[in-house]
């Protein structure tokens, strides 16, 4: 497993990415298909106009009334056999599954995608303990195998083309030859992993929403796998964020309508499951025991900002990444955190903190096709415009880290860009004096030497338009 | 000493409180006489084989279309109207051996995992929208059935099958009671991780066959 | 059509970047309302809509420097501005901007008021242009502001399609950002670099001789790279170039 990174580079690790011509092709190529799938499923702009506005709705009710639904969740789901468990960090969560799988005697553990336990870092947690977990959906499988982290919240190996999963296939799993036919590679990983489903003493998954009203949890998939580990092992465990909880079973239908859409351009996923607590008297099969473990890590912090708490209606459909130009280059590695592309860019400074993240909300040009495609409309652009404000100004205790970002040079360099602008004579001055000499400025200044790297230095004109109306005899009505 | 559940909801009550909007209105699309059309099409989209047949004659239906593909061991669950039915009209003639799911999967797993190759269930409804089927397991007619084998037969009523997953919640009233385990299914089991490239197959069923049951077919 | 709210006159708000690297292209904006029938006020107490300190976490500073700009457009006149950044800059950011601020009403007046050029053109003034230039194949890079904050998309092409002798060819990335985003350009050179050479690549291949847009940073981007690495086409402001057909250059 990937070992947790403390601070974010993004730009030294996205030099490496750029200079990396098969990543960058990998990429573009999976996200102009991702891009041009999801636009064949919203083809329909009224149909949605009134999907997203109702998605938007529905999620941010529900995290009007987070405290509550998450009571009632808890309340339903005890009253159904489930067994609820609270975890303010990511170590706690780590320790209360470790604990429910030692009290359990598990030794072996399959998991479906979760990309919450990824947060967690719980599977070198639990090796460090002696419990094997094997990831089962097969991308996942699929960097497990090459000891990674995912570089996409849907498609975790989207980073890799088939030949390197097939060179990684045939090197790691015991008799598979090498082979670029995906058939074959996806039959050697289902071989592989059957055994593993069959002889698991615990299957661990994620959740995609929690219905407070009947406390079920419902879990979309395509492969099977996470149906596999919630049914077939005698005990289950499900991880989760405090913000996935819904207020009714109906919300369920707009927004399985946006998901799957939104993420992958399906129109449904292969498989929606809805578990509603562990196997009754008289059922054949069905975990014996159900757990949810409810994980904070920071998002009550960021539920106190009501601005900044729209980060949390997201439904993890990875839209905002497909689309984001910058992620399409450099890939999700780069962002060196769990969730990579526009949704990282939010939610990752305020989780860890912008004191080690900082740099993130300036990785963007606010270009705005993230906000353009989420399905329950995060005000994306204007929040990494906020956490900006919050690096250099801090104004709330909900971000962690503020302030870290504060320099004497900008503070300086921005005093002097207020007083230009905001003052008609100086401005009049400096624009002369520019129009003057700027074009005398070497191409090696600190502002123009990367401009220039591939660029052609900005011509000044010789007359500002100022002056050229005044010139022209453009009216300065100024009543 | 305080929880942390005490400290979450503490923090998360301390918050300040924001307004609540509306659900704005939104309907999910009907589709009239077109609804079984609708349906066909999204499953067959999804690799599904779709076959309109009557209540008389699917059991025979069935027993070609598995011979057809080699089939020997199906399981199903005895208990079921359908798995009677289906008993019954396998008794006599050349058919493949019915395996019945009717002891604890702790029992059964050699079987379920490695050994019968079809398993036929029954669906609570279909929903035109998305090509789903409603599957509402009991303990008659459990989970794994529709899980472990590499062919999955599903039996549908055409009577059943509705327009969308909302119009199918409110009507059925599901909020009201729901089971430990309620699941759509929407085709064959399938994987796009390698290259964006489809494979079907991958943890789940292979094959989806689903028996539409109407009048006269 | 004449609208029957059609206005006699007009506010220009230049933008500093006009104001400093392309006063040509506003200018040109200027002339193509006069030809319209319109007096147009270009106000030089103006500067700059404040969207840089705003974009890097300095919205004290952005406000004082907007303030200025709420104090240079007095008049209820709309307000013209030849940018999609900076007209979004003051139609969508200016009333979050001046939140609990005692300018606030003032502020969400402005916004009101605040137009793109060629949505100008098109939505309000009904402009019918007449081509008098030589035939030539030109693309559009419409700016992430224009299309994302202002929804102007179709408006420019209106204009653009109007021109006789100009074949306007789509470019399938058109949509996708150029790579500038202001500080980003410094801050994530090595991404802006790679932005911009995908959209010079992308630009090039669709074989026009000139590259039109709403929005001189994207320019400016733009046209560096393909001046820097030699490529055969050349960029100008719609204004401009609307102009320039207009008199038959």
């Amino acid at each position: 497993m990937a070992v947790e990174a403390r601070t974010s580079d993004f730009g030294g690790k996205a030099r490496v990415a750029l200079n990396d011509p098969k990543l960058r092709a990998n990429f573009r190529r999976a996200m102009d298909g991702l891009m041009s799938k999801r636009a064949a499923q919203f083809s329909d702009k009224e149909e949605w106009t009134a999907l997203r506005a109702r998605g938007a709705a529905v999620r941010a009710r529900a995290l009007a009334r987070l405290p509550e639904l998450l009571e009632q969740l808890e309340a339903k789901l005890t009253a159904n056999g489930v067994t609820v468990h609270w975890a303010e960090t990511t170590a706690e969560a780590n320790a209360v599954v470790l604990e429910i799988l030692q009290k359990a005697g598990a030794r072996r553990v399959i998991k479906g995608k979760s990309m919450v336990t990824e947060e967690m870092h719980l599977n070198a947690h639990l090796e460090a303990n002696g419990i094997r977990a094997v990831e089962s959906d097969l991308g996942e499988y699929i960097i497990q195998l090459a000891g990674q982290a995912p570089s996409h919240i849907v498609m975790p190996c989207i980073h890799m083309n088939k030949v390197e999963i097939a060179e990684l296939f045939a090197a790691r799993i015991e008799g598979q030859p090498y082979t670029e036919n995906v058939d074959e590679l996806t039959a050697a990983a289902r071989k592989a992993l059957r055994d593993r489903f069959a002889d698991a003493d615990a299957g661990i998954s994620g959740v995609n929403f929690a219905v407070a009203e009947t406390g079920t949890l419902v879990l979309i998939e395509n492969e099977g796998n996470g149906r596999l580990s919630t049914t077939l092992p005698p005990l289950h465990i499900a991880v989760t964020g405090i913000e996935k909880v819904l207020e009714k079973l109906d919300d369920v239908a707009p927004l399985l309508s946006l998901l799957p859409r939104s993420a992958t351009g399906q129109v449904v996923t292969t498989y929606v499951n809805m578990i509603s607590g562990p196997r009754k008297p008289g059922e054949k099969d069905g975990p014996k025991e159900v757990h949810l473990v409810l994980l904070d890590n920071g998002r009550s912090r960021v539920f106190c900002d009501t601005e900044l708490a729209d980060t949390l209606r997201c439904i993890r459909c990875a839209a905002c990444m497909n689309h984001c130009p910058v992620y399409t280059r450099v890939g999700g590695h780069t962002y060196s955190f769990t969730y990579p592309g526009p949704i990282g860019k939010i939610l990752t400074p305020q989780i860890e903190g912008l004191d080690c993240a900082g740099d993130q909300p300036h990785a963007s040009t606010l270009c705005g096709a993230c906000a353009e495609v989420c399905p329950v409309q995060i005000p994306i652009p204007d929040l990494l415009a906020r956490l900006r404000t919050e690096a250099v100004h801090p104004t709330s205790i909900a971000v962690k880290g503020g302030g870290s970002g504060r320099s004497l040079a900008e503070s300086l360099g921005w005093g002097g860009w207020t007083a230009l602008y905001s003052s008609p004579l100086i401005y009049r001055i400096s624009t002369r004096l520019l129009g003057l000499f700027g074009n005398l400025m070497p191409a090696c200044t600190p502002m123009l030497r990367e401009w220039t790297r591939i660029r052609s230095k900005p011509k000044f004109a010789a007359k500002s338009l100022h002056e050229l109306a005044r010139e022209r005899g453009f009216s300065n009505d100024e009543r | 000493m305080t929880s942390a559940r005490d400290r979450i909801l503490s923090r998360l009550k301390s918050a300040p409180r924001r307004t609540m909007p509306e659900r704005p209105d939104w309907a999910a699309p009907r589709y009239g006489e077109g609804r079984m059309t609708q349906f066909r099409a999204m499953l067959e989209a999804a690799h599904a084989d779709v076959r309109e047949v009557s209540a008389a004659e699917w059991p025979e239906l069935l027993r070609a279309i598995l011979a057809g593909k080699g089939v020997d061991q199906v399981l199903f669950a005895p208990a079921t109207a359908a798995g009677r039915k289906l008993a019954e009209a396998w008794a006599t003639g050349e058919a493949p051996r019915l395996v019945p799911y009717d002891r604890p999967i702790e029992e059964m797993k050699p079987v379920l995992v490695h050994e019968v190759q079809a398993a036929v269930t029954t669906a609570r409804s279909g929903i035109a929208q998305t090509g789903s089927l409603v599957l509402w397991p009991t303990p008659d007619e459990p989970r794994l059935m529709s899980l472990l084998p590499p062919i999955h037969v599903v039996l549908v009523d055409k009577a059943r099958i509705v327009d969308s997953l909302a119009d199918t919640m409110a009507t059925e009233a599901w909020a009201g009671g729901m089971p430990t385990n309620a699941v759509l299914v929407s085709g064959p089991s399938k994987t796009a991780d390698i290259e964006q490239t489809l494979a079907y197959g991958v943890h789940g069923p292979k094959e989806l066959i689903v028996l539409v049951i109407g009048e006269a077919a | 059509m004449s609208k029957s709210g059609r206005p006699h006159t007009a506010y220009f708000f230049g933008t500093c970047l006009v104001d400093l690297f392309y006063p040509e292209a506003g200018l040109a904006g200027m002339e193509l309302l006069q030809r319209e029938g319109l007096r147009v006020v270009f106000p030089q107490k103006q500067t700059c809509c404040g969207q840089p300190a705003r974009n890097n976490g300095h919205p004290d500073e952005a406000r004082a420097v907007a303030r200025l700009q709420l104090d240079a457009f007095p008049g209820d006149w709309p307000i013209v501005v030849p940018s999609g950044s900076c007209a979004g800059m003051m139609k969508v950011h200016y009333p979050q901007l001046f939140e609990g601020d005692p300018d606030h009403a003032r502020a969400v007046a402005f916004s009101a008021r605040v137009f793109e050029l060629t949505q100008f053109l098109v939505e309000v003034l009904d402009a019918k242009l007449t081509d008098k230039g030589q035939p030539l194949t030109i693309t559009w890079h419409p700016s992430c502001h224009a299309q994302r904050e202002m929804g102007v998309v179709d408006q420019p092409k209106t204009l653009l399609r109007q021109l006789a002798n100009v074949t306007l060819v789509e470019n399938p990335r058109e949509a996708e950002c150029c790579g500038f985003g202001g500080t980003f350009a410094v801050r994530q050179a090595d991404i802006s670099a790679a932005m911009v050479t995908d959209k010079v690549a992308s630009i090039e291949q669709t074989g026009a001789a000139q590259v039109i847009s709403g929005d001189c940073g994207c320019l400016m981007n733009i046209t560096g790279a393909a001046e820097k690495s030699r490529k055969a086409f050349t960029g100008q402001h719609i204004a401009e170039f609307l102009l320039e057909r207009c008199h038959g250059r």
